[in-house]
């Protein structure tokens, strides 16, 4: 009955998130006197499990996998639940996993709770915390049924080494047709640059910056930085950017380590979708913006005059740091 | 075409968050309820799929009879008839259990739900049905198009976005993309009107158990002020992150 997690990775290499939620799972198992099995879908490197608390690693190679489809992920990690009689089944909050988790806690008649912040609070009862009203509360929840689901939010519990010997086992299985019925015909990704999804810093520009002719110096700072760019809603409703990069409550969510808002004032439902980013820098001529209420950091100023100074000195650190 | 959309009744994105009954319960005073912006970029569509290929829509609600008037809003903005499962919605597979008895009942063509609603943000619902209906399923989804008895759909992935294809019937979990926010419609004196003619049909909850719920909630910790650096000292701002927040 161990705890089961599905490793999510990107051309056979596994995302950070997998080593995130191997961490948790490792706690959970240790709660509950057990070890973490993972499965995962045409990985290349399943060796580097081992070095976050997995035990054991179902590998599934399957040529039919090899482009995301909810309905079959979902049927794999049902089976690897039931081959494992696994109690608790664990995944990440990616679009991906975000989009197979209900599907998989219905598979399993399970309770599922998304969101989770941090370690479970009690396994019997079964307790989790998880945060709700758009990051502006946490929700203590309890899963009565037999099996649990659990949806772990990025960059919450963090990453912990627990060097552990891995078995690894090829695991085959049947998918029906069925499963298939959503064929993707197109894929489109922007390549070459850092999604915010997977950012671990993101700088974000709002209407202070009076057109979109003035993004050069965002998109800069954002390359200094290894960043993705973001920005807010108006922003994105009158076209400035495109609407891939609006955060907020309807954009995307940020869960970055670093977000810096640059001329955003910081409207309630900007502030939901970025609340749970670690680290907050404003940058706003308004002393009296909503941002600075929420910020860890923050420059009152002209960001024309901030910016490309910002830039300068952290080329200078980067080039001293290196 | 039979569209179905399901709607959550959620307080408005400006609320104040606070709880009541010892943190059980959110209280609800001097709070505006509105239709979950989710589920409004879906109804819209609906609607603009109604006036383009023609289409039934009917809205459903799992909720007390507070919800009555987001309902009618809904049918205010265009939908057909409205269905009101009649219980507080306390656990999200309980929810899809009875949104999913609604859709055998009508057999409808396409659902449309929203992502995620603003409340307790738990998008598992969509989902959910699919699971239980064993119907395609697109999440996250931006764009859709119906031809005979084909949807294409456009979903949000990380990074970029997906066009496929599947057969209906269909559920899908959309956001704003499904149609734009200038999109929107108002409901006007016309459709305000007719709204109070259009049904809203109340049936019970089918016996299912939570498979989860709710102890208690909390808020975050109240946060220290934020320390302002003089714009003439980005030196300073630059340490503060490398040093004493460790992120850069």
């Amino acid at each position: 009955m161990s705890v089961l997690i599905y490793t999510e990775s990107n051309e056979g290499k596994f995302k950070k998130v997998a080593f995130e939620i191997a961490s948790y799972a490792k706690k959970v198992a240790d709660m509950l006197g057990t070890t973490v099995t993972a499965v995962s879908i045409n990985a290349t490197e399943n060796n580097a499990l081992s070095a976050y608390g997995v035990s054991k690693v179902l590998k599934v190679t399957n040529d039919k996998l090899t482009s995301f489809n909810a309905k079959a992920y979902a049927d794999v990690i049902k089976q690897a639940a039931e081959k494992e009689g696994a109690k608790v089944v664990i995944l990440a909050s990616t679009t991906d996993s975000l989009h197979i988790a209900p599907l998989v806690a219905v598979n399993l008649n399970a309770g599922f709770a998304s969101n989770v912040i941090e370690a479970p609070l009690s396994v019997a009862p079964f307790q989790v915390k998880r945060s709700a009203f758009s990051n502006k509360a946490f929700n203590l929840s309890e899963i009565a049924t037999d099996i649990k689901v659990l949806g772990i939010s990025k960059n919450s519990f963090g990453l912990f080494e627990n060097a552990t010997s891995l078995t690894e086992e090829d695991f085959s299985l049947a998918l029906s047709d069925a499963d298939f019925g959503v064929k993707v015909i197109n894929s489109e990704k922007t390549t070459g640059k850092v999604t915010i999804a997977d950012a671990e810093t993101v700088v974000s520009a709002g209407r202070g910056l009076k057109g979109p002719e003035n993004w050069g110096m965002i998109e800069e700072l954002a390359t200094v930085l290894g960043a993705a760019t973001a920005c807010s809603k108006p922003v994105s409703d009158i076209g400035w950017r495109p609407h891939g990069e609006h955060v907020g409550q309807t954009g995307k969510p940020v869960a970055a380590n670093l977000y810096i808002a640059i001329g955003i004032s910081g409207a309630i439902q900007h502030i939901a979708g970025i609340n749970s980013s670690k680290v907050k820098v404003v940058i706003n001529t308004d002393a009296e913006a909503p941002f600075f209420k929420v910020a860890d950091y923050g420059i009152v100023g002209d960001a024309f005059d901030i910016v490309p100074k910002l830039i300068e000195k952290l080329k200078a650190f980067k080039a001293a740091n290196a | 075409m039979k569209i179905l959309v399901c709607i959550s009744h959620v307080p408005d994105t400006t609320s104040k968050i606070n709880f009541v009954n010892n943190d059980t319960e959110f209280d609800t005073n001097g709070v505006q309820y509105v239709i979950n912006p989710n589920d409004e970029f879906g109804l819209t569509k609906a609607i603009v799929l109604k006036e383009q290929n023609g289409a039934h829509v009917t809205v459903v609600n799992v909720g007390g009879v507070d919800a009555e008037a987001t309902l009618r809003k809904a049918l205010a903005i265009g939908a057909d008839e409205a269905i009101r499962v009649n219980i507080q919605p306390k656990d999200g597979l309980f929810v899809a259990k009875q949104l999913a008895n609604v859709v055998k009942q009508g057999g409808y063509d396409l659902i449309i739900a929203g992502t995620e609603s603003i409340d307790y943000n738990g998008g598992m619902v969509p989902g959910m049905m699919a699971g239980l209906l064993g119907f395609n399923f697109v999440n996250a989804c931006i764009g859709i198009e119906i031809s005979g008895t084909e949807a294409t759909t456009i979903r949000e992935i990380d990074g970029g976005k997906e066009t496929a294809k599947s057969s209906l019937p269909l559920i899908i979990a959309g956001k704003k993309g499904l149609v734009e926010e200038k999109d929107l419609r108002i409901p006007n004196m016309r459709g305000i009107m007719t709204a109070r003619t259009k049904a809203l049909n109340i049936v019970e909850p089918s016996a299912d158990a939570n498979a989860t719920s709710s102890i208690k909630f909390e808020k975050p910790a109240a946060k220290s002020a934020v320390k302002l650096i003089s714009s003439d000292n980005l030196d300073e701002l630059i340490n503060l992150l490398h040093n004493e927040a460790k992120v850069i």
